[in-house]
């Protein structure tokens, strides 16, 4: 299940239904990121989040099915905020349920890397007088590369 | 031109407001690959010409990653984009 919307998420929800879905499931992890105050920038006030539809859902999925091959993935979820979000707001979350907890760990980590360097989504700091593009990292591609 | 022979080209985040543009639609000429109609744009000069190689441009063609020597067809759609930042 994959959404790229605009609105707010609730954790639990997702957490239910995750443990709601999956026969055999005896794991379910979750990762939650947050607009936080400091980037690029310091004194962050919010984010601008920009995607390329179609593509971004695509991708994720590609992710999905690589996490499935890789480990033992009985479902999972991706929900990515697009928009402005303000300081404090979640951006992204990723569930994975499986039948053992270090599948659902590795999958679930595997996913958010991954997404984090090839899924179509920019991010653009905002403080009270500038705007910034974010700019990719190379710890984040270290990150992704540490899974092939 | 006709829309059956044309490229559309999307442009994302730091490149769609650099650029003022969002999209444009190209004449598919034959044998043009992605990195050639990259070097085309930039030829336009002003910001253009930043597509030629200052910053890095990923390329995405019918919604694939994809490399410059990719040869384009009639009715692709072509991205340009920074590397990506989601998450």
């Amino acid at each position: 299940m994959i959404r790229v919307q605009q609105q707010d998420f609730d954790p639990a929800e997702e957490y239910r239904a995750l443990r709601d879905s999956g026969s055999g499931t005896g794991a379910i992890a979750t990762f939650t990121g947050l607009v936080r105050d400091s980037g690029d920038l310091k004194g962050v006030t919010g984010l601008f989040l920009e995607h390329y539809p179609g593509m971004t859902e695509q991708v994720i999925e590609g992710l999905i099915r690589e996490a499935s091959e890789r480990w033992d993935v009985r479902e999972a979820r991706v929900i990515h905020r697009v928009g402005y979000l303000a300081l404090g707001e979640q951006i992204v979350f990723v569930g994975v349920c499986s039948a053992h907890r270090g599948d659902a760990f590795a999958a679930c980590e595997f996913i958010m890397d991954a997404l984090k360097t090839s899924a179509p989504f920019w991010k653009k700091e905002i403080t009270g007088d500038s705007e910034h593009w974010v700019e990719q990292k190379t710890a984040d591609l270290d990150r992704t590369q540490s899974w092939e | 031109m006709t829309a059956d022979n044309t490229i559309t080209v999307k442009f994302f985040a730091r490149l769609r407001e650099e650029l003022e543009t969002a999209s444009l639609s190209v004449e598919a000429e034959s044998g043009l690959t992605a990195g050639r109609l990259l070097h085309s744009l930039a030829a336009r000069g002003g910001n253009w010409t930043q597509l030629d190689g200052a910053q890095p441009v990923m390329i995405a063609v019918n919604q694939v990653m994809t490399k410059p020597d990719k040869v384009l067809q009639p009715g692709d759609e072509v991205a340009f984009f920074p590397p990506v930042t989601g998450g």
